[in-house]
């Protein structure tokens, strides 16, 4: 196999092979690689496919805003990364890497049909033919554009890595670790702040590592760079590499993704594959350099054909050559050093096609020097090659008129269009822009954060300019944070600035309607889909990106943004500030979401509360179901019984003797203080001045717009003290309400709130003969029926511990609700299990728990209630004191659409058949014959089977409602109508005997 | 993430112990049984939603527990002042002058 490797240059390690493999081809790198350098030394260009039309491409850049070269990579199962750009993966042992976007493989790809198809496939393509016929969308467009689309694959196994978060607090974060950033790293530090350095790179030094050449202070550019680390470190600069700088947030908050093991051959079990830092700097120091922009012209994206910047990176820090024999095009001075140093390093310098008439005469001298053909006022006209390039066509260029065409042979072609400072993080803060005529880009403007730009990021070239620019910068912020310095002045020799000028498309002799001159590698944009988004009336820089989805891939424009900013002006005949950029979001590169979710992921995706009673519902085969965060028990199945077995079965048990139950996570508010009963009469509908101590009452909670929003049993325990309790899923929402209005209404109230719910553990006995269970464990208290009746609440003694003690039903059954400090709720839940026996008592979950309380017509809000449901909409206005003067919610319910005739009201169903079961959330209408789409009247809110009725029952909001008892609804399901009485929803004892037990 | 400063707590902390509560300086009708429907209406749904500054609540919810006032510019999402809650409103060109 072809080398491509100069011995003795780069920065990688020669002497230290590592063997990967690309598409299960073993290949052998350096140790330091990535696997862009590590093919391109192999001589391999072809790396990939593109997005739409499947062209064969090859890396165009070194760094991390290549386009073309996309590669999934494999270290074991779940372990897949799709789109990994191959000029930042570093090699390391094992690695199996693979191409994307072909089929059956990389050389011949089917997907290269859409190639020749390209007239059809221009802009807005997906928009003009899918249109119709409507039927086609499910059958056929769609199954096809989702078949196609998408770069890579998804991964489908869980991602056994793990990933970790941390905060940062920082006096200055410099992003960058280039020559200005490392200078304004050095101010910073020296003043006495606490710096930060990070990069994306693998090592430290940016555009030093690309150019050796330079003296610094008469140090060759590597030695001063090492010296220099060196010298940071010992002034506490933390320096993080790998470490991008993903998104700049609010108040100075960087987010900074840290890679730490996709470039290690066996990672330590215990280091997370990532860490996003959440960075609060007082100063940031943007020194992200500048990227280098393509040329724009027919066959610019043919494998071969990169950046020139990219090819001396190779060169000078992988030492691998990309090319035998390189056409140099360029409008820029930058590309002239690319190709001396590959000269001296034997690669053939073709020709260098300028595109100015006039380039600077000194670089044309060093190229004859070296004996380099220079066309100066010339353009690129096409190049030949399927998978490499193999000839560029070349024409000169006359006062707009363009000769005759050369053909020029070569493997590969440098571009070079000039630089554009890399803005995207400050774009983030939304900081303005301001576009610089001369330069022919956009630099930074009005800052709105604390934030500043340093070397080339503001257009200064050349790394003397930015060694002192970062060096005032990081001055001035160390003085921004109290901290005054004076910046340091460096030297350096054999520096390389340059102009340049920037172009549209370049000039064709050649049909440009069939010319495929790329903009956006990455989405196969051409400079034609912009032209002719223009034409066909896009006027707006945003709508232009996307019909022709120019800059919306995942380097998000880092090469394609100006290119296109230039075209798109030219065709809308309007200077580029007045077209204006599309916005750069965040992130910077492509984050993994594990990233992201950090530790949140699994058990630690969401808290989960376990009540002191769980323990005993999980040894006692319970099956679970998550209410709001709690695990609740739902139902306890014997062996082999269903669900509905099981629930059929405690249900019945409950019925007949004893059932109990788990009511720990109901929410508990403690509500005390001189005015505690006057803010009981102000937030619930109740009246509660005469509710005597020791008794309770179902208390019904509004918003002031009138709906129900929670409700619950609350026990008045003395003149100033309530035990509130609230839904489980409303604990949080109702305390924060009810300190809104003390807090903020009403602070001339004294009243004190408590949350309680997790201090106290809840078992409910429900059943003609949960007092008999109970009873003898109950001291200091009467409990017989007479002396402690229905909604009754008291102090007492239960099983030796202290109690609050409720007699309460959500059932209809004789019932208790037993509150002890939650320390000892497994032990009395323990005892009273025990007792129970003789009476067959059931442990019973949160289904017949449902089903019970639907027996009685008791609502669950927010499943029978969704909002807009008033107390008198649910039937439960008896619950609303008529003489208050004012309850949260009063007013509203007089509100005249809340008084109208044909809001939805809560009755029972019945299905006609006696045996069907309705499904919850099913549409309800009243004519089954009107055509679709019908006109529905509600829906159905709770459904069961229930034993006590003996069939099943359900409840449902139904428009005028309470007016229709008795008539038959319609309920329309795919398997047919099912026809339904609408009732009163209480299904059993209506006179709530059992409750007087 | 934003930085909030509690002014009861007198400490500029991250939005996540916060949590927004609507705008600020909505009064309730002292006697809602005297107000007209369309009073009514306005104090529930009537909301000013200002390009600029915005007068809103927000609680201290994972912190001190307390619901303040706090006047943020909606266009560039600072804060420019916070108020303990029943402070008097104070006026635009005091607070955006204050932020400078």
């Amino acid at each position: 196999m072809t080398n491509f490797r100069v011995p003795g240059k780069g920065r990688v390690d020669q002497r230290r092979p590592v063997t990967f493999s690309f598409d299960d081809k073993e290949f052998t790198a350096a140790k330091g690689d990535t696997v862009a350098s590590a093919l391109l030394a192999n001589g391999v260009h072809l790396m990939g496919r593109s997005f739409k039309y499947h062209r064969p491409r090859g890396p165009v850049a070194a760094g991390s805003e290549e386009p073309n070269a996309l590669i999934g990579t494999r270290r074991g199962k779940g372990q897949f990364e799709p789109n990994t750009r191959a000029t930042v993966q570093e090699v390391y042992k094992g690695l199996a890497a693979t191409s994307q976007n072909k089929f059956p493989n990389l050389k011949f790809d089917i997907g290269e049909i859409n190639d020749k198809a390209y007239m059809l496939l221009s802009a807005g393509f997906y928009y003009k033919t899918f249109m119709w016929p409507r039927s086609f969308w499910d059958k056929v467009y769609e199954p096809f554009i989702r078949a196609a689309a998408g770069l890579g694959v998804s991964p489908t196994e869980e991602d056994p890595d793990h990933y970790a978060s941390r905060y940062l607090h920082t006096d200055v974060l410099v992003v960058g670790a280039g020559p200005a950033g490392l200078a304004a790293a050095r101010s910073a530090a020296e003043a006495g702040l606490r710096v930060t350095l990070v990069d994306e790179n693998s090592e430290a030094g940016g555009t030093l590592l690309s150019e050796p050449q330079a003296l610094i202070e008469g140090a060759p550019a590597w030695d001063w760079l090492a010296a220099e680390l060196a010298a940071l470190t010992d002034l506490g600069v933390k320096i993080m590499t790998r470490t991008t700088a993903i998104g700049y947030y609010h108040q100075n908050m960087v987010g900074l993704c840290e890679k730490l093991t996709d470039y290690v051959a066996t990672p330590e079990a215990n280091i997370p594959r990532e860490r996003m830092w959440r960075v609060r700097a007082g100063q940031v120091i943007l020194a992200q350099g500048a990227l280098e922009k393509p040329l724009v012209f027919d066959g610019n994206d043919r494998p071969g054909v990169m950046l020139a910047g990219s090819a001396q990176t190779y060169l000078n820090r992988y030492g691998v050559r990309v090319g035998d024999r390189a056409v140099v095009v360029t409008s820029h001075d930058s590309a002239y050093h690319a190709a001396f140093d590959l000269v001296e390093s034997g690669t053939a310098i073709r020709a260098i096609v300028d595109t100015r008439a006039m380039p600077p005469e000194d670089l044309v001298s060093q190229a004859r020097i070296r004996s380099i053909l220079v066309l100066t006022g010339h353009t690129v006209t096409g190049t030949s090659g399927r998978l490499r390039v193999k000839s560029v066509r070349v024409n000169p260029v006359r006062d707009g008129w363009v000769g005759e065409a050369r053909e020029l042979l070569c493997d590969c072609v440098l571009m070079s269009g000039g630089w554009t400072p890399s803005l995207h993080l400050f774009s983030h803060t939304k900081g303005s822009l301001k576009w610089d005529a001369e330069q022919q880009t956009f630099l930074p403007d009005r800052m709105t954060e604390a934030c500043l730009i340093a070397g080339a990021g503001r257009g200064l070239w050349g790394i003397e300019a930015a060694l002192t620019d970062g060096a005032e910068m990081g001055a001035v912020a160390a003085r921004e944070l109290g901290k005054p310095i004076e910046a340091k002045r460096l030297t350096v020799e054999q520096d390389r600035t340059g102009t340049g000028e920037s172009n549209t498309e370049l000039p064709s002799d050649l049909s440009q309607g069939k010319a495929r001159a790329f903009v956006d590698y990455q989405n196969d944009v051409t400079a034609k889909d912009l032209r002719l988004a223009v034409r066909e009336g896009m006027r707006s820089i945003e709508h232009v990106k996307r019909y022709t989805t120019n800059g919306m891939a995942t380097d998000q424009g880092k090469m394609s943004n100006i290119n296109g900013l230039n075209i798109a002006s030219d065709a809308l005949g309007k200077p580029q500030p007045q077209v204006g950029l599309t916005t750069f979001r965040p992130p910077y590169t492509p984050t993994s979401f594990g990233a992201f979710a950090g530790y949140h992921r699994g058990d630690h995706f969401e808290a989960t509360r376990k009540t002191p009673i769980d323990i005993w519902a999980e040894e006692n085969g319970a099956a679970f179901e998550p209410v709001s965060q709690w695990r609740r028990a739902w139902y306890f199945p014997r062996a082999g019984e269903t669900m509905d077995a099981a629930v059929q079965r405690e249900c019945k048990a409950t019925r007949e003797s004893v059932g109990m139950f788990d009511a720990s996570t109901l929410g508990k508010i403690e509500v005390t203080g001189p005015d505690a009963v006057e803010f009981m009469n102000r937030m619930y509908t109740n009246p509660w001045t005469k509710l005597q101590p020791g008794r309770a009452r179902y208390g019904l909670l509004l918003g002031d717009d009138g709906f129900i929003r929670d409700d619950g049993v609350i026990g008045r325990l003395s003149q100033d003290r309530f035990h509130v309790t609230t839904t489980t899923g409303g604990a949080a929402r109702v305390l924060n309400m009810m300190e809104d209005y003390l807090q903020t209404e009403w602070p001339d109230l004294k009243v004190w709130l408590t949350s309680t719910t997790e201090q106290w553990a809840t078992i409910a006995l429900n059943g003609p003969n949960a007092r008999k269970v109970i009873e003898p464990f109950v001291e200091g208290l009467d409990i017989s029926a007479e002396a402690f009746p229905h909604m009754s609440v008291a102090e007492c003694t239960v099983a030796g511990f202290p109690a609050r003690l409720f007699r309460i039903s959500f059932t209809g059954e004789l019932g208790f609700e037993i509150n002890v400090p939650a320390r000892h709720g497994l032990e009395l839940w323990e005892t009273l299990y025990a007792a129970g026996r003789p009476y067959d008592l059931c442990t019973y979950g949160t289904e017949t728990m449902h089903v019970l309380r639907a027996e009685k017509g008791y609502i669950i809000v927010g499943q029978d209630t969704d909002g807009t449901v008033t107390p008198f909409d649910a039937g439960i206005g008896w619950a609303v004191g008529k003489a208050k003067p004012d309850f949260v919610g009063m007013r509203a319910l007089k509100r005249p659409d809340l008084v109208a005739d044909g809001r939805k009201q809560l009755v029972g169903l019945l299905t006609e058949d006696s045996t069907t079961k309705l499904e919850e959330g099913a549409q309800i209408v009243l004519d089954p014959a009107q055509p679709v789409p019908m006109k529905m009247v509600g829906h159905v809110t709770s459904s069961y089977h229930s034993v006590a009725a003996g069939r099943p029952i359900a409840m449902a909001l139904i428009a005028g409602g309470h007016g229709r008892m008795g008539e038959t609804v319609h309920i329309p399901m795919p398997d047919g109508v099912i026809r339904a009485t609408v009732t009163s929803p209480v299904f059993y004892d209506p006179e709530g005997a059992r409750l007087a037990i | 993430m934003l930085l909030i400063k509690c002014p009861y707590c007198d400490e500029t902390l991250p939005e996540l112990e916060f949590a927004y509560a609507g705008e600020a300086h909505i009064t309730r009708p002292p006697t809602p049984a005297e107000a007209s429907d369309e009073e009514w209406r306005d104090f529930l749904f009537i909301r000013s939603n200002v390009k600029g500054a915005h007068y809103e609540r927000w609680r201290h919810v994972h912190g001190c527990g307390r619901f303040f006032n706090a006047v943020r510019d909606t266009v560039s999402d600072r804060f420019l002042v916070t108020y303990p809650a029943g402070g008097l409103r104070p006026a635009v060109d005091d607070v955006t002058g204050s932020s400078k």
